[in-house]
């Protein structure tokens, strides 16, 4: 049940508006930070203030909501920012991929194929792929206005000569639409090819930075590479201990303490639905 | 077998049942009233205020309640609030001259009109613990008037008569400040909004970067040329009304610092100023903005900008308690996922 003590989806309704206008233009332009008047939420930033904006901008009463974080949607995280929205819109959540149409997630893309008729919130920490090489944000919107990109390609550069491979694993950097380098949030590198002429329409919400940017459907996503050292996603010698799967990204568990271990899904409603599907079989 | 973290609504159900719990602590004990945060702790209620960028003693209280003493959380729950709040209006700028005082200092005249007043102050008490608190206090009353009546000149206006100090006049057409919490602060940002971000930044921060110019991470060679505490009334103009009428009064504290200054190409030897604002009683929090300002204008001043406190994107960016305090705990958040991605690529590192 929603409380009636908060507007729906707890944003005023300008400033839903104001967040609106910053997603169109961020759709309009692929990749782009379009910077936007981040309100202080009843969650500390850092843990998905940017993302809760988004979603509470563009989330209606007939949407169904999934949140995941790591993958999982029982994470204390997923779990309260999931309560937040029931108390403040009242909406269907769920945990099914393919029965959202709206899922925010922090640090994954399921590994279900989205569809057209579904929006991906991410959220994002640090929305400028720069700001490590180069701090000052005055200088890297100079760069993004210059498409001048050099700087993050002698980086990967100088992690080939040092180590002979990119040391890069999670917000590994991508280019949107042939033209602007965008942070596609820490998802493991294994989540980049995902993001790549996607039907759904991707959002990414920064709230302590102030920055919203958009991959719209069906934009051409590439991950930076070189032609010598073409980009490569992670991949186990283990399969899911849980499922058997062997196509999806793997989460290191710690069974004891004498050096067991065992890799089991991250992607808590994939895992669960070929567990069930693979009952159903036998 | 595989202990996943399951269940994890019922473990935030049962953590908020624990916070409470500590919060109230030993039921035996009365439990503390918004009124005895007031009146007891009026420091910190003055703090969450001017960091939570609202002024109301009781949200102040009762957010430090909740946030069992601990300000930063309490300026968070403030401002969670206040973000909900719907703009009525606009006050008119006030007058710090007009402030009814009860403590105004200055470290740069001996005497001067208006006098020194001491005020409440713990500047000059002996910091032995008072162990007669230990038990409940005596009444106190003081003899002194409490207010002083009437407006008092400031200090850097009584410096302007001889025309040694810089003056600041409105830019052309007196615009609008920005408003920082409506929208992200943009680089280069201007005094006004420099100012904004630095009432609202964290005390401890802005006293650290402060006292970096003292010790040659800059050079301002500041002196206090007053601070001042007191009340001042509030006033706005309603549409239907054209003039303006007061609404209440507020407790606040200024700070002008005052610097020295060689001059430039374009600009005579005198003195400039670096400006702190408080709300309630907040002398350290204004005096080191009022650093921090100073140190912000090298670049407007033509000095050479080196040192963390001349820099306006290291300052401004990190200045705010809620943005610091979140991201930093944030990494209490999981972070399987990454973590995952390093260990495979320390280990193929390693083999490699």
């Amino acid at each position: 049940m929603r409380d009636s003590h908060y507007n729906f989806a707890y944003l005023d309704e300008r400033t839903k508006r104001m967040i609106r206008r910053a997603i169109l233009k961020a759709v309009a332009i692929p990749g782009y930070q379009v910077p936007f008047g981040s309100r202080e939420m009843p969650l500390p930033y850092g843990w998905g203030t940017g993302g809760i904006q988004v979603t509470a901008s563009v989330i209606g009463p007939n949407d169904v909501l999934k949140v995941i974080d790591q993958g999982a949607d029982d994470t204390v995280n997923a779990v309260n920012i999931r309560r937040f929205f029931q108390r403040t819109t009242g909406v269907l959540t769920t945990e099914r991929t393919t029965e959202a149409t709206l899922i925010q997630t922090r640090h994954r893309i399921p590994e279900t194929p989205l569809s057209e008729r579904q929006i991906l919130v991410y959220q994002v920490p640090v929305p400028e792929p720069l700001q490590r090489l180069e701090p000052r944000e005055a200088e890297t919107r100079r760069m993004h206005g210059l498409a001048e990109y050099g700087l993050m390609h002698v980086k990967l550069y100088e992690d080939i000569a040092r180590y002979g491979h990119i040391a890069t694993t999670y917000d590994y950097p991508v280019v949107v639409n042939g033209r602007h380098l965008m942070a596609p949030s820490p998802i493991p590198k294994f989540d980049n090819p995902k993001m790549h002429m996607n039907p759904a329409l991707q959002l990414f919400g920064a709230g302590r930075e102030k920055r919203i940017y958009a991959v719209p459907p069906y934009t051409k996503v590439e991950s930076l590479a070189f032609d010598d050292h073409p980009f490569e996603v992670q991949r186990w010698k283990d399969a899911c201990a849980l499922c058997g799967s062997r196509d999806s990204f793997l989460d290191e568990v710690v069974t004891d303490d004498r050096g067991g271990r065992m890799f089991v899904c991250s992607d808590t409603d994939y895992c669960g639905k070929r567990q069930s599907g693979s009952e159903e079989a036998a | 077998m595989y202990v996943a973290v399951k269940g994890g609504e019922r473990a935030i159900r049962n953590s908020h049942e624990l916070l409470a719990e500590a919060r109230r602590g030993d039921a035996a004990v009365p439990e503390l009233s918004l009124e005895q945060i007031k009146q007891q702790l009026r420091l910190a209620v003055d703090r969450v205020m001017t960091e939570g960028s609202v002024y109301d003693p009781d949200l102040a209280a009762l957010a430090l309640k909740q946030a069992a003493g601990d300000s930063v959380e309490a300026i968070f729950l403030l401002r969670a609030f206040r973000a909900t709040l719907p703009r009525l209006g606009y006050t008119e700028p006030l007058d710090t001259s007009r402030m009814r005082l009860w403590r105004r200092v200055s470290a740069t005249f001996k005497d001067l009109p208006g006098g020194q007043v001491l005020g409440p102050t713990y500047d000059y008490t002996q910091r032995l613990l008072d162990f007669s608190l230990e038990g409940s206090s005596p009444e106190n009353s003081c003899e002194e008037a409490n207010a002083h009546a009437g407006p008092v000149p400031r200090i850097v206006d009584l410096l302007n008569h001889e025309g040694l100090i810089e003056t600041h006049l409105p830019a052309e057409g007196d615009p609008d400040p920005a408003d920082l919490t409506r929208e992200p602060l943009a680089f280069p940002a201007d005094r006004a909004t420099r100012l904004q971000n630095l009432a609202r930044g964290d005390e401890g921060f802005l006293l650290a970067i402060g006292y970096s110019t003292q010790r040659g991470y800059s050079h301002t060679h500041p002196f206090a040329g007053e601070i001042r505490y007191g009340m001042l009334e509030v006033e706005i103009v309603p549409e239907e009304l054209g003039f303006a009428i007061p609404i209440g009064d507020i407790a606040l504290t200024e700070c002008q610092m005052v610097n020295q200054f060689a001059g430039s190409k374009s600009e005579p030897p005198q003195f400039t100023r670096g400006y702190g604002l408080a709300f309630g009683h907040s002398e350290r929090k204004s005096m080191a903005m009022a650093l921090v300002d100073r140190a912000l204008r090298a670049e407007e001043l033509g000095e050479r900008v080196e040192a963390p406190a001349q820099m306006q994107e290291f300052v401004l960016s990190h200045s705010d308690s809620l943005e610091a305090s979140g991201f930093v705990q944030h990494l209490k958040l999981p972070h399987y996922v990454d973590f995952q991605s390093e260990l495979e690529l320390v280990r193929k590192i390693r083999a490699g």
